[in-house]
C-alpha cells in the first residue's frame, strides 16, 4: 500500500513536470491548468503517503534520508502550489517542479524500509524541528527557481536578445518579489528550526549547541540568508544580487542537508 | 445567392483616392440604402476606414452586381468611373469569403495584426443592422468573420508584440517593472518621438512625468502639457533618482549621462531598477550605462531591432492565421450553397417522401386483408396529400425567386424541417452571437 502510493506519487509528479515543461514550450492556459491539476493531485497522494507512513511507523516520518528527501519534495510542492495560487504564474512551475521531482527520485536511492525510531529522536520536538526546517528549505527552493528565472530574464533584457523565452517569462519585478516573499517565509522558519533544534539538543544531549557539522552548516546557511535579508532591507540588495544570493544560499542549504549527512559525520547522522 | 466584395485599400489606392471615397460614419444610412436599391443587390454592409473602403453585398447576378457596385462607388462620390476603376478590386465566391475573413483577422492590414480593424468592421456591421440593409446571408457571414478573427487572435500570436518603437519601449518597461502604475517618467529634452513615447507610458498607466530642458521655460511648457513637473536642467542629477523610466532626446553632441552618474543615482534608489531610453542621435547616454546593475539602456537602434524581430514574428504567425482562414472558408461556402432555392426544395421533398414511404411500408406490412390494389391506392393517396401540402411553399419560393425574403424562407425551412445544411448551428452559433 505504502510503496504503491509512493510509486503513484512519483508517476503523477513526473506527469505534472512534463506538463509544466510543455507549458514552457507552448504557454496555453489550458495546459497550465492541466499541469496544476496534476501537481495538486500528486500533492494529495504524496500527503496521503506521508500520513500513511506516519501511522504505520508511529512517529514523524522524517528520520532517514529517504523520508527526509520525500518530505522535502512534498514541502516544495506545497509551497509552490501556494505561490502559484497567489501569483498565477504557471511558468514558475516549469522551474520548480523538476526540482521537486528530482528530489523525490533521489529519495528512491536510499533504503525506504520503516525502522524503529532511534531512541535519541523520540521527542515531540522531532516534528516541530524537522517540519519547520523542511518548510524553510522548500521556500528557499522556490526562491531558487524564481532567481534562476530572474537571471535568465535579466540576461535577455541586458543583452537585448529577446528570444521566445523572454516573451514567456514574467517581469523582473514579479520574480524579484517572489524571491523576497520566499525569503520572508523561509528565513523565520529556518530561524525557528534552528532554535527548536537547540532547545531539543539541550534536553536530548544536555547542551544547546555542540558545533556538530549539521549545526555549523545550518548556521552558515542562516547567515547567508540573514545577509540577503539584511541587504534587502537596508541597502536594497534587489534584482541580480538578490537572485545570485538566493542561488548561492540554496546550494549551501543543499550541502547542509545532503552534504553533511552523506560526507560528514556528527550527531545528526541518522542514516 | 452570391456574396460579392467591391472596394479599395491601402494596397491598391493612395491616400488621396482613399479619402475621396471614404464614407462619413455619421451618414451611413444614405449609401447603405442606395446600395440595396441597386438592381439585383439584396443586402449590403459598407466598411470605411482610413485604409480601406469596401462594400459587401449579396446578388444573384455576379458580374452585373459587381459592375453596379463599382459604378455606385464612383457616382456616389462624384469621381469619374475611369479614375476609380484601376484602384478597385472585386471578389466573388470563395475569394470574397477569404477576403473578408482575412480583413477581419487583420491579415490584410497595413500593420498585420493591428487590432482596430475588427472593431471597425463590427461598427460597419452595426450600421447595416441598424438600417436593415444586412439580412440573413451577410449577418451570418459577418458573424462567421468575427469568429474567424477571434480564433486567429487567440490561436496565433499575431498581435502579441509591439510593432512601433514607442510601444516596444512600453512593452520592455512592463517586462522590467511589471505594473507601471507607480512609475515615474523623466523626459530629458523634447521632440516628437520623445513626447509620443511619454504619452504611451502615461496611457499605459505610468503615474507621472517630470520634464527637464536646457531652456527651463520649455520644460515648464511641456510639463504643463503632460500635467507633470518641470525640473531645472542643473538639477537633473538631483532629481533623476525619482524617475523609473528616463526618455532622453536632447540635441547635445556628447553624452550627458555617464555610468558614474547612474551608479550614484541607482545607489540613491537602493538599487531599484531603472529603464533608460535614448532616442537622441547622436546619443545622450553612454552605452556603458547598460552595464550598471539593475539598469537597462535601450537606444533607437535597439528599439528598432526589437520592432524588426517582432514584425518578423508576426509574419510567421500570419502563416498560421492564413491556415485558420482557409479551414473556415469551406464550411461557410457549403452553407451559402445550401441557401439556394432549388436544393432546398429538393431536400424538403425528399424529407417528406422519406417519411411518407416509411409510414406506407409499415401500414402495408401490418394489414392482413389488404385488397390487391390496396397498396397502389394508398401510395396514390399519400402522394397526393404530400404534393398538396408542399405546393404552396414550393411555389412561393419559386415565385419570390430573388431578394432577401427568399433567403429568409430558405433558412426557415432548413431550420424547421431539419434539412442538412453544413452550417454553424447550435453551440457554435451561440458562440458567434457573443
Amino acid at each position: 500500500m505504502n510503496a504503491l502510493l509512493f510509486k503513484l506519487t512519483l508517476a503523477v509528479y513526473l506527469a505534472a513536470t512534463v506538463a509544466y515543461l510543455a507549458y514552457l514550450v507552448k504557454p496555453q492556459e489550458k495546459l497550465g491548468q492541466v499541469a496544476r491539476w496534476l501537481l495538486t493531485a500528486g500533492f494529495v497522494i504524496h500527503g496521503i503517503y506521508t500520513l500513511d507512513r506516519y501511522l504505520e511507523a508511529g512517529h514523524t516520518p522524517i528520520t532517514n534520508l529517504h523520508e527526509s528527501l520525500s518530505f522535502f519534495s512534498l514541502s516544495i510542492v506545497g509551497i509552490y502550489i501556494a505561490f502559484e495560487r497567489k501569483y498565477r504564474l504557471f511558468i514558475l512551475g516549469s522551474f520548480v517542479t523538476p526540482l521537486a521531482l528530482l528530489i523525490l527520485v533521489a529519495s528512491t536511492g536510499f533504503p525506504s524500509a520503516i525502522v524503529p525510531l532511534n531512541p535519541a529522536l523520540k521527542s515531540r520536538w522531532l516534528v516541530v524541528h524537522t517540519v519547520m526546517a523542511f518548510l524553510s528549505y522548500a521556500a528557499f527552493a522556490v526562491a531558487f527557481g524564481a532567481a534562476v528565472m530572474y537571471l535568465i530574464q535579466q540576461h535577455f533584457l541586458k543583452s537585448k536578445k529577446l528570444g521566445p523565452l523572454y516573451q514567456k517569462l514574467p517581469s523582473l519585478d514579479v520574480l524579484d518579489e517572489i524571491n523576497y516573499r520566499c525569503l520572508t517565509i523561509g528565513f523565520p522558519l529556518l530561524t525557528f528550526a534552528i532554535i527548536s533544534g537547540a532547545i531539543w539538543a539541550e534536553s536530548a544531549w544536555g547542551t544547546y549547541w555542540s558545533w556538530d557539522p549539521k549545526e555549523t552548516w545550518s548556521l552558515i546557511t542562516w547567515f547567508v540568508y540573514a545577509a540577503l535579508l539584511h541587504g534587502r532591507l537596508t541597502t536594497g540588495w534587489r534584482g541580480k544580487k538578490a537572485a545570485i544570493l538566493a542561488i548561492v544560499g540554496f546550494f549551501v542549504l543543499l550541502f547542509t542537508f545532503l552534504g553533511v549527512n552523506l560526507f560528514l559525520t556528527g550527531l545528526h547522522s541518522y542514516k | 445567392m452570391n456574396i460579392v466584395v467591391v472596394g479599395l485599400s491601402h494596397k491598391t489606392a493612395s491616400v488621396e483616392i482613399r479619402e475621396r471615397v471614404a464614407f462619413a460614419p455619421t451618414q451611413m444610412e444614405k449609401p447603405l440604402k442606395a446600395v440595396v436599391s441597386l438592381d439585383d443587390v439584396a443586402e449590403s454592409v459598407i466598411v470605411s476606414t482610413c485604409n480601406r473602403v469596401e462594400i459587401y453585398a449579396t446578388t444573384r447576378d455576379i458580374a452585373g452586381g459587381m459592375a453596379r457596385l463599382k459604378r455606385f462607388l464612383a457616382d456616389f462620390h462624384q469621381i469619374p468611373h475611369e479614375t476609380l476603376e484601376p484602384h478597385l478590386y472585386a471578389h466573388h465566391g470563395e475569394a470574397a469569403i477569404r477576403h473578408v475573413f482575412r480583413v477581419a483577422a487583420s491579415l490584410d492590414s497595413m500593420v498585420v495584426g493591428e487590432p482596430q480593424i475588427l472593431g471597425q468592421i463590427k461598427t460597419a456591421y452595426g450600421y447595416a443592422a441598424e438600417f436593415k440593409t444586412s439580412g440573413i446571408i451577410l449577418n451570418r457571414f459577418l458573424h462567421k468573420a468575427f469568429s474567424v478573427a477571434k480564433r486567429v487572435r487567440t490561436e496565433t500570436k499575431i498581435a502579441s508584440s509591439a510593432v512601433s518603437v514607442s510601444f516596444a519601449a512600453v512593452e520592455l518597461a512592463r517586462k522590467i517593472f511589471g505594473d507601471l502604475s507607480d512609475k515615474t517618467v523623466m523626459l530629458i529634452g523634447a521632440g516628437e518621438m520623445c513626447e509620443l513615447a511619454a504619452k504611451h507610458f502615461l496611457n499605459n498607466g505610468a503615474r507621472g512625468v517630470m520634464v527637464t530642458n536646457r531652456t527651463y521655460e520649455r520644460a515648464v511648457k511641456l510639463a504643463e502639457e503632460f500635467d507633470g513637473k518641470p525640473v531645472a536642467f542643473e538639477d537633473l542629477f538631483d532629481q533623476l533618482h525619482k524617475a523609473d523610466i528616463v526618455l532622453s532626446s536632447t540635441g547635445a553632441t556628447h553624452y550627458i549621462i555617464r555610468p558614474k552618474d547612474v551608479e550614484e543615482v541607482i545607489r540613491r534608489r537602493k538599487l531599484k531598477p531603472m529603464f533608460f531610453i535614448d532616442i537622441a542621435v547622436p546619443r545622450d547616454i553612454d552605452p556603458k550605462v547598460n552595464d550598471v546593475e539593475n539598469v537597462y539602456l535601450y537606444d533607437m537602434d535597439d528599439l528598432q531591432s526589437v520592432v524588426a524581430s517582432n514584425l518578423q514574428q508576426r509574419a510567421e504567425e500570419a502563416k498560421k492565421a492564413e491556415a485558420i482562414v482557409d479551414g473556415e472558408i469551406g464550411q461557410f461556402a457549403k452553407w451559402l450553397a445550401s441557401m439556394e432555392v432549388t436544393p432546398t426544395i429538393v431536400a424538403l421533398r425528399s424529407r417528406f417522401d422519406e417519411i411518407r414511404k416509411a409510414e406506407l411500408a409499415r401500414t402495408v406490412a401490418g394489414w392482413k386483408d389488404l385488397p390487391p390494389d390496396g397498396e397502389k391506392r394508398l401510395d396514390a393517396l399519400t402522394s397526393a396529400i404530400m404534393n398538396k401540402l408542399l405546393h404552396p411553399p414550393t411555389s412561393t419560393l419559386k415565385r419570390t425567386g430573388q431578394g432577401g425574403r427568399t433567403d429568409l424562407y430558405v433558412d426557415a425551412l432548413r431550420v424547421l424541417f431539419d434539412l442538412q445544411t453544413g452550417v454553424p448551428e447550435g453551440e457554435e452559433l451561440e458562440e458567434l452571437e457573443e
